[in-house]
């Protein structure tokens, strides 16, 4: 059980990688938050795999709560202040 | 038992594959958020369900109170999800940013 | 909020002792619940001051959680609890249809993102927000906004999903905060 563990963390960051893409090189600002989300949504379940893999699961799934308020803390705050700027996403609106 | 466990975590890897391909492919931003924000929270239901089920193997009150905290996550994000992704749908929407339709396509 | 308004919610949360009362206890539960779960410890001096600190909590916040508690405010939470296995069924049905656009080598042709406009006739916030949730955790539909009156508009990937909307998904929200006439 433990190596399937271990494989799937690896899947997991081989996953973030295409969310990584469009955390880079996304057309706009929003786009690059999605990658961000879709990022620490992954984070969350990866922090509750390695607490599996050194049997400290009792320390891990605090931090993989505390993690999920945080990303999603992030995500509103960051899409609030990019609320009222019209014109900035001109050269990106799909032609 | 741990049948059920590889089952469930392969169930959520199938989704978390789905949403990070969707992210990929799909063609403007408002259509990226279906994957991005629903994909990935069953994705998260379905491995943590198998986590929970894998810790609760031998039964005892501290690792039921474990499995609790995990369900905790799952109730979270659920309701954190729809909430995020309302709030990147109403930024696009106020910068003015036009939504794909079949005509765009060359 | 108005200045009016506020004085209004003031007056209806404070006038009648019960209704605070029932608050009080509800938070208090809730929050002592929540620190039992987190802590996991049962040693005598944690237990008081789990105690202590959500008393402590409730006392200030109790009119910020549950408002305005009904009379049928426990039939209501029922109704809520039934809806849920029912929402996360239709969660994984809609889910499978998602992932099959996704894998679809010519998915371009087949989805047509458009925007719809579904009239309701909900009032209550609540109501409102539960129905606004639960479009957006059905994949192929994304709330973009939800006024007072009960209007939505909802972003919609393809045809199919925007045309099985309003239906079930309104009638047993409105269900469950008693607003079916």
């Amino acid at each position: 059980m433990n190596t399937f563990f271990l494989y799937t963390s690896l899947y997991l960051c081989f996953l973030m990688l295409f969310s990584l893409y469009r955390a880079m090189f996304g057309p706009t600002v929003l786009d690059r938050l999605i990658g961000v989300n879709a990022i620490g949504s992954k984070t969350v379940i990866l922090l509750l795999l390695i607490g599996f893999i050194y049997e400290r699961v009792d320390m891990f799934i605090d931090i993989a709560l505390a993690y999920a308020f945080l990303n999603f803390i992030t995500v509103v705050a960051a899409s609030r202040y990019f609320h009222k700027r019209k014109g900035l996403y001109e050269e990106s609106t799909l032609k | 038992m741990n049948f059920f466990v590889l089952l469930f975590l392969i169930i959520g890897l199938v989704f978390f594959t789905g949403g990070a391909v969707g992210i990929i492919r799909m063609p403007d931003f408002y259509s990226r958020l279906h994957p991005a924000g629903k994909l990935d929270t069953l994705g998260i239901l379905a491995m943590v369900l198998g986590f929970a089920l894998f810790n609760l193997k031998t039964f005892s009150i501290s690792e039921l109170l474990l499995s609790i905290k995990m369900l905790l996550i799952v109730f979270f994000v659920f309701l954190s999800s729809p909430t995020a992704t309302h709030s990147i749908v109403d930024a696009g929407i106020r910068a003015g940013l036009r939504h794909w339709t079949k005509e765009d396509k060359r | 909020m108005t200045i009016s308004e506020k004085k209004e919610f003031k007056n209806k949360s404070s006038g009648k002792p019960f209704k605070s009362i029932l608050s009080f206890s509800l938070t208090f539960i809730l929050m002592f619940g929540l620190w039992v779960i987190l802590s996991g410890n049962f040693e005598p001096l944690l237990i008081f001051l789990g105690l202590f600190s959500s008393f402590l909590c409730a006392f200030f916040f109790k009119d910020l959680l549950f408002s305005d508690p009904d009379s049928d405010f426990l039939l209501i939470m029922f109704r809520f609890f039934k809806y849920i296995p029912w929402l996360i069924f239709e969660i994984i049905k809609a889910n499978f249809h998602l992932l099959y656009l996704v894998f679809h080598p010519r998915m371009k042709d087949m989805i047509d993102p458009h925007v719809v406009v579904i009239k309701t006739g909900l009032k209550k916030e609540m109501s409102i927000v539960t129905m606004a949730n639960s479009i957006t955790l059905t994949p192929g539909t994304i709330t973009i906004n939800a006024d007072r009156e009960g209007v939505f508009k909802v972003h919609s990937i393809d045809k199919e999903s925007a045309e099985a909307l309003p239906g079930t998904m309104l009638k047993k929200t409105a269900r469950i905060f008693g607003e079916d006439k």
